[in-house]
C-alpha cells in the first residue's frame, strides 16, 4: 500500500450531508473485477448529465456545470471537504478506489460511516474527522478563496490552513502506523500466525461444531 | 463489575490478540462470498502468493448480477458481458481455491444473507463477515456479523482474522406488542426514523424488548439487516428458543452430541441483566404504524397515515436543504398525503424481505385481488432457490401470478439494479428493499421502502394504502 505521511493539496468543498456510496460510485461500475479505473465515474450521477455505463469514454459525456468538481477552480483537487455521515451505505471498496483513482488523498468531514472510514485506510486514503464548526470554517474559506490549499500531516496529526492555523485530529494508532509506513496489514497479521493457530486449536475443542459444519 | 453485553461476549470469545495500540485480532468463523466484492480479493491472494487460511470457513454464491428470468440458461442467460465475467470469475476463483460455491444453477443459490441462515451456515455465536454491508442480517442469530470491504475479504481469506477496534454498545428496545399488520420492516424503519442514519455509527446495536422477542427469526433478520441503515455495522438479537428451533435440522447445523453441546453454549448468548450499554433507545411497539419512506435516505420515513414533510417547518438549515433536495428528486409536494403517492412499479424481494414469511405475508394481501392497471410492473423475487421451491409448494406462486405479479428467479435483483431489473427515470417504486438512495434502483428511479404486505397492498391499489384496511 502507498504510504501517507504529509500531503498538501487543493480543497474541493462538497456541501451535502449523507453522501452515500451509491452516489460515490454507482452500481453499474461495480461489475469490474479490477481495483483501478473508477476515477472517471466518481460521483457519476452528479457529475454528468447522462447515465453512465461501464467501459464508456467519459471524456465525451455532458458535464453537469453545477457540480462542484466540474468547476475549473477545483480541477486537480486532492482534498475533499465533506459534510456529516460521508460514505454511508454499502461496504463497496470501489468508493475509496474511485476517490483515490480520481486523485483525492484526504477527505475531511465531521463524521464518516464506519465501513467506508475503515476502507479508506486500506487504500492510502486518509479520512479526517474534524469538529463541525471547524469544518464550517473550512467550507467558508475554501469557497471564498480560490486556490485554497490545506496541508495534512499524519505524523503530527494536524491539518494546517494557508493562514497557519493548525487543527489536531484523532486517528487509531494501528491505522496510522500502517498508513505512515505503507504496510500490508495481512503481512502484519501473519506475524501472529502461531497465535491464530493456538486460538483455533482451543476453539476446535470448545466449539467443535464450528469446524466440521456441513460434513 | 457490571455484566457483559451480548456483543462483549461475542468479542471476548473471538479475541485472538489484544494489541497495545487498542486494535485487536478477531477470529472469523464464517465468510460469505459473492461475485461483486471478491474478485480483487482473490487476485490479491494470488499476487502475494498466499493461500486461504481455512477453506471450509467460506461459502460462496453469485447473487448481485444474476438474472431473475430464464434461469435454465445458467450463466449463458446473463446478457451483460461484464456481469457475466464477474459471475464466471467467482466460479473460477472458488474452483481454484476449493471453496464451496452454490452456483447459478444450484437450487441452493440465492442472496448470501438468505442462504447462510437457510443452510445453517449461520450459527449462533459465530463471527460472520461478507463484502456486503447487509451482513448485519446474521446478527439475528446472536452472531457478531458485519460487512467488510474487499481488502478485508482478502485479509480474512488469508488469515481467518480481522483487525478490529471494539465498538460501543447500544440497546434498542422495542417494548410491548406490535399492532396487526405491523411487521419487522415497519419496526426497523421506525427505529431509523427515530435515531437517524448515523444514530448507530460506532456502535453494535442489540435489538431487544418484548416486540423483538415475539418476532420470528425472519422478522428479526429483517431488523438486523437494516442496522447498517442506522449507521451500525452490527445488529444483534439475543439467542432464545425461537433461534434454536430455527437452526435445528439445517444442513450445516451440528447434529447429535455436538448439537447438545452447541445449544448449551448458545443459551448463554444474551446480555447479562446487569450489563451496561453506552446508549439506550426505547420505542413503544404498539405505537409503530406501517411505514413508508418518502425521501432519499432511510431515515426519511413517515407513517402510512401521515404526510410528506414540509421543509418550511424545519429549522435546521442543513436538514431543510436535505428535505428540499429529496422532495425535488422524488417529485413530491410538501404535506402531500403518503397515500396520494402513485406508483409505477412494485418490487418484493432483497436480503431484507425475500424469505418465505415475507412472501406469505404479501400473498395473503394479493390473494383473490388484481394488480392495479396503472402499474407498469409488479414483481416478486424469492431470496433463494429453496425459498422459491417452498413458495411453489405452498401455491404462493399461483396467487402472485393470478393477481398479475411476476414470479421470478432468486437474486438481489431490483434492490440495487445490477442486473436487468431496474427502474426508469422518474418512476416510483414500492420496494421491500433497504435503500432509497438516489439512483439506487435505476438512474433517476424513486424508491419507497415498505414491508412486503404494504408493497402488496400498493400493487393492488396503484398507490400507497394502509394495509391494515385490506386485512380487515
Amino acid at each position: 500500500m502507498r504510504a501517507f505521511t504529509q500531503h498538501k493539496g487543493l480543497v474541493a468543498p462538497m456541501d451535502r450531508s449523507n453522501v452515500d456510496t451509491d452516489m460515490i460510485i454507482p452500481k453499474q461500475f461495480l461489475k469490474s473485477i479490477k481495483r483501478t479505473g473508477f476515477g472517471p465515474n466518481l460521483f457519476d450521477a452528479l457529475r454528468y448529465l447522462d447515465e453512465g455505463q461501464p467501459d464508456q469514454d467519459s471524456s465525451k459525456r455532458p458535464l453537469n456545470p453545477d457540480f462542484v468538481l466540474n468547476q475549473p477552480r477545483y480541477r486537480n483537487a486532492s482534498v475533499l471537504l465533506a459534510r456529516s455521515n460521508f460514505g454511508c451505505g454499502s461496504s463497496r471498496e470501489h468508493a475509496p478506489w474511485a476517490l483515490d483513482d480520481y486523485g483525492f488523498r484526504v477527505i475531511i468531514a465531521p463524521s464518516f460511516a464506519d465501513i467506508f472510514y475503515n476502507n479508506c485506510f486500506k487504500n492510502g486514503l486518509l479520512p479526517i474527522v474534524l469538529e463541525e464548526k471547524i469544518v464550517d470554517k473550512l467550507f467558508q474559506d475554501a469557497e471564498a478563496l480560490e486556490g485554497y490549499q490545506l496541508t495534512v500531516d499524519l505524523e503530527a496529526k494536524t491539518v494546517i490552513t494557508p493562514a497557519g492555523e493548525s487543527f489536531g485530529f484523532e486517528v487509531d494508532d494501528f491505522r496510522r502506523h500502517c498508513l505512515l509506513n505503507g504496510l500490508d496489514d495481512i503481512g502484519v497479521t501473519l506475524e501472529d500466525a502461531e497465535l491464530i493457530k493456538t486460538y483455533e486449536d482451543q476453539r476446535r475443542q470448545t466449539a467443535p461444531w464450528l469446524f466440521d459444519a456441513g460434513q | 463489575m457490571a455484566g457483559k453485553t451480548l456483543y462483549d461476549k461475542l468479542w471476548d470469545d473471538h479475541l485472538v490478540k489484544q494489541r497495545d495500540d487498542g486494535s485487536a485480532l478477531i477470529y472469523i468463523d464464517r465468510q460469505l462470498l459473492h461475485e461483486v466484492t471478491s474478485p480483487q480479493a482473490f487476485e490479491g491472494l494470488r499476487l502475494a502468493k498466499r493461500k486461504p487460511w481455512r477453506i471450509d470457513a467460506n461459502l460462496a454464491t453469485p447473487d448481485h448480477n444474476v438474472p431473475t428470468t430464464d434461469r435454465a440458461k445458467g450463466i449463458e442467460g446473463i446478457v451483460d458481458p461484464v456481469s457475466k465475467i464477474q459471475v464466471e470469475t467467482l466460479g473460477k476463483n472458488c474452483d481454484e481455491f476449493g471453496i464451496l460455491e452454490f452456483k447459478i444453477m444450484d437450487q441452493r443459490q440465492g442472496i448470501v444473507h438468505v442462504i447462510g441462515p437457510e443452510q445453517g451456515a449461520t450459527l449462533p455465536g459465530m463471527t460472520i463477515v461478507c463484502g456486503d454491508s447487509h451482513t448485519s442480517t446474521h446478527g439475528a442469530f446472536g452472531c457478531l456479523a458485519h460487512g467488510i470491504g474487499t481488502s478485508e475479504v482478502e485479509h480474512v481469506l488469508a488469515t481467518q482474522c480481522l483487525v478490529q477496534q471494539k465498538m460501543k454498545n447500544m440497546l434498542v428496545k422495542v417494548n410491548g406488542e406490535l399492532g396487526k399488520g405491523v411487521t419487522g420492516k415497519d419496526v426497523v424503519l421506525a427505529i431509523i426514523g427515530k435515531i437517524g442514519t448515523a444514530g448507530g455509527t460506532g456502535h453494535a446495536i442489540e435489538f431487544g424488548g418484548q416486540a423483538i422477542q415475539n418476532l420470528s427469526m425472519e422478522g428479526r433478520m429483517t431488523i438486523c439487516n437494516m442496522a447498517i441503515e442506522a449507521g451500525a455495522r452490527v445488529g444483534m438479537v439475543a439467542v432464545d428458543g425461537t433461534t434454536i428451533e430455527y437452526v435445528k435440522g439445517r444442513p450445516f447445523a451440528p447434529k447429535g452430541d455436538a448439537w447438545d453441546a452447541a445449544v448449551k453454549y448458545w443459551r448463554t448468548l444474551h446480555s447479562d441483566v446487569d450489563a451496561v450499554f453506552d446508549k439506550v433507545v426505547e420505542l413503544d411497539g404498539a405505537e409503530i404504524m406501517p411505514q413508508v419512506s418518502w425521501g432519499t435516505s432511510p431515515e426519511m420515513v413517515a407513517d402510512v397515515t401521515g404526510n410528506v414533510p414540509d421543509p418550511a417547518k424545519e429549522e435546521d438549515p442543513i436538514k431543510r436543504e436535505g428535505i428540499e433536495r429529496a422532495l425535488k428528486y422524488m417529485g413530491l409536494r410538501p404535506n402531500q398525503a403518503i397515500t396520494d403517492i402513485k406508483l409505477d412499479r412494485v418490487f418484493i424481494g432483497s436480503c431484507t424481505n425475500s424469505r418465505i414469511e415475507d412472501l406469505r405475508e404479501a400473498a395473503a394481501v394479493v390473494k383473490g385481488r388484481k394488480v392495479a392497471g396503472s402499474l407498469k410492473q409488479a414483481m416478486v423475487v424469492p431470496g433463494s432457490g429453496l425459498v422459491k421451491a417452498q413458495a411453489e409448494a405452498e401455491g404462493l406462486d399461483r396467487i402472485f401470478i393470478e393477481a398479475g405479479l411476476e414470479w421470478r428467479d432468486p437474486g438481489c435483483s431490483m434492490c440495487l439494479a445490477m442486473n436487468a431489473d431496474k427502474l426508469g427515470e422518474g418512476e416510483h417504486c414500492a420496494s421491500t428493499s433497504n435503500r432509497n438512495f438516489e439512483g439506487r434502483q435505476g438512474f433517476g428511479g424513486r424508491t419507497h421502502l415498505v414491508s412486503p404486505s404494504m408493497a402488496a397492498a400498493a400493487a393492488i391499489s396503484g398507490h400507497f394504502v394502509d394495509v391494515r384496511e385490506l386485512l380487515n
